[in-house]
């Protein structure tokens, strides 16, 4: 069987497995709900007689409060199906028949990743696009790059997912779901202290953020997407990026680099080797 | 000779070559930190046989088993499937694969299970033969059904199905009968001699000694990671055992008894192992017995079954560790 043909039947076949375990039943539920509840907020936000400047920061910080929500959805939702997939079916015994094919184990685990990132990806789009439209459609607020934030939430789902595929390779499935949530939640924290640090001009807390964000791109690709979801004047009105305004956690002060998304790609692909050296040498 | 003739005479003689065996491998050997699972483990199944694997628990039959599919890597030695190194994917086009611990997609349908298996075999299997398959192994009408619901019995029947729906020309069965009921091993049985007189090679794995020497061609034993022994069935029971009921048994008629080969003494009686015997074996025995006193009522010959043949052959590897240190 070629190679290509290996990794879309399993990516297939993950997908088939998210929606049969009823994960995508239970996000869309999640996703319905925050989606019903946010537009309840926005139009009530509406209602309010705010100048047009104190409605699109108030706008811009409330959408991005909310796509924290969906991307927390995304990274649980992902993190704790790649652990069972990989390494529940591994210690559960259903990879040694799959294994036993004709098929090289490397194309087995691009094939699960795919079909996670789809997944994630595809959630994290979806529901990010939904709410976009909500705030349209309510309080009137469109994003400045919409596709360039949905398209770094996505990123940001995939960074996480292929850790949780690196820690599916080496630990238990519910132990590689809990470290990467944990992982990820760390970095958002170091991320907020590295930027209230800057914003007190202490370097040595500033570079807690700034180091953490090389460890692991979460946190920087999500103050990507913020960016380009929240109005320009947003930062202005906070006193500018100088003036405290960078260490509110739900603003970012500047859009991402090439060099930053660089690394991102290059971070997943090293954490992706890094899986398929570790899987391909396991004894099963 | 010009060269065309050359390698057509090549050709020639490749093609007249036997087929590589269905399975092979030499040497083998695996660690499990300071656990010395397996150790210079070499066997052979040949096209179309029938080989048993057998062994208590822990003898290290699933990790050969494992190394021979390429799920385990070796810490030495070679695995060849079907001609080519099993470290390579391609040598498993052709292999079908019951595992011990079977267990598949508890959120797909049997037929759902069946066609993933087909499809990752890379055979062609059509729908009709995947349900042909399903109905060898007595699931017809249950290809609808999802597998989370099946009983263990009715998995290791999918399981079966599985291991047979890429057209293989070699299976391995590890364990296949442990969750099945009686009818359900008769069906196993049937399938195996079934897959022989298509020329299909298995490696059968099995506690159930009483089933592996009703279809193997062939027997190896595994103590503690290595091969206590290997043959066909003729072989390994071709041993004789006499059994006698003997009073008056002195030291020295007990040290003549033991000259012979292996002793098991259940009160008056005694059962001796003849390990070389040309035919004066017994009647020299009678008579030594009698000159030193011992008084012989009855001699018996015995006939071997696999099951008393693989114990004496543990109980004199465990014999051999204890004595072998000293």
């Amino acid at each position: 069987m070629s190679t290509a043909r290996t990794v879309l039947t399993i990516a297939a076949l993950t997908l088939r497995e998210a929606s049969r375990r009823r994960v995508l039943f239970a996000l869309v539920a999640l996703t319905v709900g925050l989606l019903a509840l946010s537009s309840w907020g926005f139009s009530r936000l509406a209602a309010e007689s705010l100048t047009s400047g104190e409605a699109r920061l108030t706008a811009s910080i409330l959408l991005n409060l909310v796509m924290f929500g969906y991307s927390l959805v995304a990274a649980l939702g992902t993190a704790f199906l790649a652990g069972p997939t990989l390494s529940g079916e591994t210690e559960s015994g259903i990879a040694l028949s799959m294994l036993a094919r004709p098929i090289r184990r490397s194309a087995f685990l691009l094939g699960k990743w795919l079909g996670l990132v789809a997944f994630g990806s595809g959630f994290v789009v979806l529901a990010g696009l939904a709410q976009v439209l909500v705030v349209r459609v309510t309080v009137d607020y469109w994003p400045p790059a919409p596709a360039t934030a949905l398209a770094l939430l996505a990123a940001q789902t995939v960074v996480l997912l292929t850790l949780t595929v690196l820690l599916a390779t080496v630990i238990s499935p519910m132990a590689s779901g809990v470290v990467a949530v944990g992982l990820f939640c760390t970095t958002w924290v170091a991320g907020v202290v590295g930027a209230i640090g800057e914003a007190l001009g202490n370097d040595a807390v500033g570079r807690v953020g700034s180091v953490s964000r090389v460890l692991l791109p979460t946190d920087g690709l999500w103050r990507g997407a913020m960016n380009a979801f929240q109005d320009p004047s947003a930062i202005l009105q906070f006193g500018g990026a100088d003036e405290g305004a960078g260490a509110f956690p739900f603003l970012s002060t500047a859009p991402l680099t090439a060099t930053y998304l660089g690394w991102a790609v290059l971070w997943v692909v090293m954490v992706w080797a890094l899986a398929a050296m570790s899987f391909v040498r396991r004894d099963l | 000779m010009d060269s065309g003739a050359g390698v057509q005479a090549a050709a020639d003689l490749v093609a007249g070559l036997p087929p590589a065996p269905a399975a092979w491998c030499t040497g083998l050997r695996k660690q499990y930190r300071k656990h010395l699972a397996v150790e210079d483990v070499s066997l052979q199944v040949g096209r179309g046989e029938i080989v048993g694997l057998l062994g208590p628990n822990g003898a290290g039959k699933t990790t050969v088993i494992k190394m021979l599919l390429g799920l385990v890597r070796p810490d030495a030695g070679e695995a060849m499937l079907l001609g080519q190194r099993s470290a390579d994917p391609a040598a498993r086009a052709r292999v079908g694969y019951l595992p011990e611990l079977f267990r598949y997609q508890p959120w797909l349908t049997a037929a759902e299970v069946l066609a993933l298996h087909a499809r990752l075999s890379g055979a062609g299997v059509p729908a009709a033969e995947q349900r042909e398959c399903l109905a060898l192994v007595g699931l017809s009408g249950r290809g609808d059904d999802r597998v989370g619901g099946f009983s263990k019995g009715m998995q290791q029947r999918l399981g079966l199905a599985v291991a047979l729906v890429g057209r293989p020309e070699f299976v391995v069965l590890d364990e296949p009968t442990s969750a099945l009921d009686p009818l359900g091993r008769a069906d196993v049985r049937d399938i195996v001699l079934d897959l022989r007189s298509r020329g299909v090679a298995v490696l059968l794995n099995s506690h159930l000694i009483g089933e592996v020497e009703r279809v193997c061609d062939r027997v190896v034993v595994l103590d503690r990671g290595r091969v206590a022994a290997s043959g066909t069935l003729a072989e390994l029971l071709g041993q004789r055992e006499v059994r006698l009921h003997l009073t008056d048994l002195s030291p020295a008629a007990q040290q003549r008894l033991a000259a012979l080969g292996r002793v098991d003494r259940e009160g008056e009686w005694s059962t001796v192992a003849l390990a070389d015997d040309d035919g004066t074996a017994v009647p020299d025995l009678v008579r030594d017995l009698v000159s030193l006193g011992v008084r012989v009522h009855a001699v018996e010959p015995v006939r071997i079954s696999l099951e008393e043949r693989l114990l004496g052959i543990l109980r004199d590897g465990a014999a051999s560790r204890a004595a072998g240190p000293s």
